[in-house]
């Protein structure tokens, strides 16, 4: 999966938790819980969704390092198979 | 028999209005069963009934506002007998042509199709629900998984406002969004409610419009600081325990059951309030009125603003795993604008985490008539010094807003030192 298919999940996702907001607005390395006012709960439910869509179980450990979208993008983008 | 009548959901309210209907006269009705939605400043309500028995009559009609206190329906205990000459009013009022069956007939099916009388069919199992319209944020995310453009969509709604059923019928969903929580023991109307009494969208999802809950939320803060003499305390709690004990336990989870870390904190609050009980509870009519049930209200704010402290029940009974389980829910079910009245008006205590916005100390406004609040700020790395050793910590601070008619500052000191002292031994919450 390329890292614009990985973008769409991440958006409809985004669009799910915060459905007056425009994910796709986002600039790359923008904080994403900031700026769309996401909760921790709302973030795990995001982790949990996004495992349920691309396969790809995220460690607790690794959350700091997927703040903004390129680093999920990245980050996805190496694990999915 | 009972009167079931309009409860009080909040501090302030003096009237509801009856949104919906969950059931009809005849149907039958078990302890905590969701009967009626009602409308109150801040939300729709799902109102829960309180013990078993028959619905007998209904006496207030969907649309109706009734002040606080009014008997909204009459519920026949499961052991009493039907209506004889006792109730000539309602039968009156509601029911002309209903003759009492026997006795002896009571219990089945077939009497109480007599005794209900043809304004109230059962409905067969596969009967279509009434379903309820939800609102715009409800219609958005319908729209989102079902790939429909809200802008092609002809507007239901108030205020020409897109409203779910609008979405609905673009995606032809044949069913109710939430059938799993019809309760089976009260089957929800067979027909339509009429269009000039039926709920509104906007009601019927949950939220009001943000200048009510405003002024809902003004009303019982204002009271508050009018009324109660707050006293705070705050205190640094070393977490460095309880997040290492959470790792190494979510790390053996799968991401679905893994802990988030405000459940041990909410836990530690419960189990503390056992030891200084004065703190949970309620201040009304000039009297301190601890309470046995720990009902923890936890601030939920919502994404269109404003927000709603439903309650966990029994918080320091859950373990962690069910207290997630239950504030999950309770998080989805607030969002959903789906609450019910016990979790709304059952709060003994409250707990503000505002720890994942960076802040970090919270100055509380009590809830009336409750009698404390406990802020919860973020987690930050913050130089601690233990045993004569400095070192860097992931420390929170956590405050207590409390009402000084009810308690002291020593008795609010000692449930800060518990709090502290319970997140050292986070394998024993």
């Amino acid at each position: 999966m390329n890292e614009e298919k990985i973008e769409q999940v991440i958006f409809k996702l985004l669009k799910r938790i915060a459905p007056e907001s425009e994910p796709g607005s986002l600039s790359p390395d923008e904080n994403i819980r900031r700026a769309l006012d996401i909760d921790s709960f709302d973030a795990l439910n995001f982790f949990i969704q996004l495992h349920e869509e691309l396969g790809v179980e995220i460690p607790e450990s690794d959350y700091g390092r997927l703040d903004t979208l390129a680093e999920m993008r990245r980050y996805l983008a190496d694990r999915i198979v | 028999m009972a009167e079931f009548r309009m409860p009080s959901l909040g501090a302030d309210m003096e009237f509801g209005t009856l949104l919906e209907w969950r059931v009809k006269p005849g149907d039958r009705v078990k302890r905590r069963d969701i009967i009626a939605v009602v409308d109150t400043d801040k939300a729709a309500i799902e109102i829960e009934v309180y013990e078993d028995g028959v619905v007998e009559a209904l006496l207030v009609q969907p649309g109706e506002k009734v002040p606080v206190g009014t008997v909204m329906a009459i519920i026949r205990g499961a052991a009493e007998k039907p209506p004889e000459a006792e109730t000539p009013a309602v039968e009156a009022a509601k029911a002309p042509s209903v003759h009492p069956p026997p006795p002896a007939q009571k219990e089945e099916p077939s009497a109480q199709k007599t005794e209900t009388g043809p304004a109230a069919a059962p409905p067969t199992p596969e009967s279509k629900r009434k379903e309820r319209v939800k609102a715009s944020p409800y219609a958005r995310r319908l729209a989102m998984e079902h790939d429909i453009d809200l802008q092609s969509l002809t507007p239901g709604g108030p205020h020409g406002s897109i409203c779910a059923a609008d979405v609905k019928q673009a995606i032809a969903v044949p069913k109710g969004p939430f059938p799993e929580k019809i309760p089976p023991a009260a089957p929800p109307p067979a027909e339509e409610i009429p269009a000039s009494a039926a709920p509104t969208p906007e009601k019927a999802a949950g939220w009001k419009d943000p200048a009510a809950m405003r002024r809902a939320i003004a009303a019982a803060m204002a009271r508050s600081n009018r009324d109660i003499p707050h006293y705070y305390l705050q205190t640094r709690v070393d977490m460095s325990r309880t997040l290492a004990w959470l790792e190494s336990e979510n790390r053996k989870r799968s991401i679905k059951d893994r802990l988030l870390p405000v459940v041990p904190l909410l836990k530690a609050v419960a189990v503390s309030l056992q030891d200084v009980p004065e703190l949970n509870g309620y201040w009304i009519d000039g009297r301190h009125q601890p309470q046995e049930a720990i009902n923890i209200g936890f601030a939920i704010s919502l994404r269109q603003g404003g927000l709603i402290v439903p309650a966990i029940l029994g918080a320091d009974l859950l373990c962690l795993d069910e207290l997630m389980e239950a504030l999950r829910d309770l998080v989805t079910r607030t969002r959903a604008g789906r609450l019910r009245s016990a979790e709304v008006t059952a709060a003994t205590i409250t707990v503000t985490n505002l720890g994942d916005l960076g802040v970090e100390s919270v100055f509380g406004v009590i809830y009336p008539p409750q009698v404390a609040l406990v802020g919860i700020g973020k987690t930050m790395e913050q130089p601690w010094a233990e045993n004569g050793l400095l070192g860097v910590r992931p420390v929170l601070t956590a405050t207590l807003a409390a009402d000084h008619r009810a308690t002291d500052g020593h008795r609010g000191a000692q449930f800060l030192d518990t709090l502290h002292r319970r997140l050292q031994e986070p394998s024993k919450l």
